[in-house]
């Protein structure tokens, strides 16, 4: 439907040949950028009303109140994907999950699958690369995060925290939660969700057909195979590079998924391509600097390190199963 | 007089929701003291996970995103 759409403005309404190289392009990204805003747009609610229902509040307290015996990781990383990631609280959020004596791994794969994993890089895959990438993006998303927390966990690492944070351990946590309590039915709620998804669409939608108008243009200039000798070249490099490459690149996450399809398209391996993605998401300096707050450098350095090393495992990982 | 404070980092969310409960505070025309929190261990005192958060006379009232009406509803209660 959209596709007609697609020809139908662009063939019928503007005139272009549908057969040369600028109809494609401009087709190509009319069709893209609808589709994928409308994907984003519905991710975004579906997101929404899960969340309504299961606050953040209610993990801490299931995760300080039940006995898990290994389940806590993964259930810490699913909540993590379906939680929506701001930087701005990733820092109350870890304060209060130490706070509530969850141990630190835990409260870690929390941390590596939230912004790993959130509606927006999930809308951007589904319409870019499909539904069986998008699951294999999720599913490693979630697997990295509890691969990480427990790795991390393992290593005793609540020495590196801050010390005011660890002061804060020590002390009683008191439940303030009452003004959590207030039972909206789910029509008062739908409004504020369906707001909240048009202000994610909003917020990214200028990054979004900037990446798919790059996208368009490479594609129809850039031949077929173009990048497939020089990735022979980097081989196994070619995996660690792109994670380098992908840490300071933040703010143009959704924009950058439309880019990396084609460049899969044009020769680039998947599993290279998924590690930059994730690298680009999960490892940013905005997050680092607001970590900072409450671990030492040597902490926010191991937690980056390992979470770019499994990030890299990934890549070799698929590129060697998908040759 | 109330006392409300905007606890939030410094992020867009933060201070959009500061220049709304400004904006209400004019539009009702009341003697209230706004104050912007933005240091995370005196922000962490109010035991918050989500930010933005709103506080009024030292109670954590709501938190996220905030609109005109609903801040409006909470500074009149």
């Amino acid at each position: 439907m959209i596709q007609k759409f697609a020809d139908w403005l662009i063939f019928d309404i503007f005139g272009l040949d549908s057969t040369s190289r600028l109809g494609g392009s401009i087709n190509f990204f009319v069709y893209d950028s609808i589709k994928i805003i409308i994907l984003l747009f519905g991710i975004s609610i579906v997101m929404g009303i899960i969340n309504a229902y299961f606050p953040i509040e209610r993990l801490r307290n299931y995760l300080t109140t039940h006995k898990m015996y290994g389940f806590q990781y993964l259930l810490a990383s699913v909540f993590g994907a379906i939680t929506p990631f701001c930087s701005c609280s990733s820092i109350p959020l870890f304060i209060g999950f130490v706070k509530g004596g969850i141990p630190l791994g835990v409260t870690f794969a929390f941390l590596i699958t939230s912004p790993l994993v959130n509606e927006v890089a999930v809308a951007m895959f589904l319409g870019t690369f499909g539904v069986k990438v998008t699951a294999i993006y999720v599913g490693c998303g979630i697997l990295l995060g509890m691969i990480g927390g427990v790795l991390l966990g393992k290593m005793n690492l609540e020495r590196y925290l801050s010390p005011w944070i660890i002061q804060m351990q020590k002390m009683q946590m008191e439940a303030d939660d009452a003004y959590e309590s207030n039972h909206l039915t789910f029509t008062q709620r739908l409004p504020g969700i369906i707001k909240d998804a048009l202000g994610i669409v909003k917020g990214v939608s200028l990054y979004v057909i900037i990446g798919i108008a790059i996208g368009a243009g490479i594609h129809g200039y850039v031949p077929e195979g173009f990048f497939t000798e020089f990735m022979q070249k980097a081989g196994i490099f070619g995996v660690p590079a792109s994670v380098i490459i992908a840490i300071p690149m933040y703010s143009n996450a959704a924009g950058i998924v439309p880019v990396i399809q084609v460049f899969v398209a044009k020769g680039i391996p998947l599993g290279t391509a998924l590690s930059f993605m994730m690298s680009v998401v999960g490892l940013s300096l905005p997050e680092a600097t607001m970590l900072k707050k409450v671990m030492t450098w040597k902490l926010i350095g191991i937690f980056f390190g390992t979470v770019a090393l499994m990030i890299m495992m990934l890549g070799w990982t698929f590129n060697i199963i998908l040759q | 007089m109330k006392e409300i404070k905007i606890l939030g980092t410094g992020c867009a969310g933060c201070k959009a929701l500061y220049a709304t409960v400004e904006k209400v505070v004019a539009d009702l025309g009341v003697n209230v003291s706004l104050v912007k929190e933005e240091d995370i261990m005196n922000i962490m005192a109010y035991n918050v996970m989500t930010l933005p958060a709103l506080v009024i006379d030292e109670k954590v009232v709501a938190k996220g995103k905030l609109s005109y009406d609903e801040v409006k509803a909470l500074l009149t209660k």
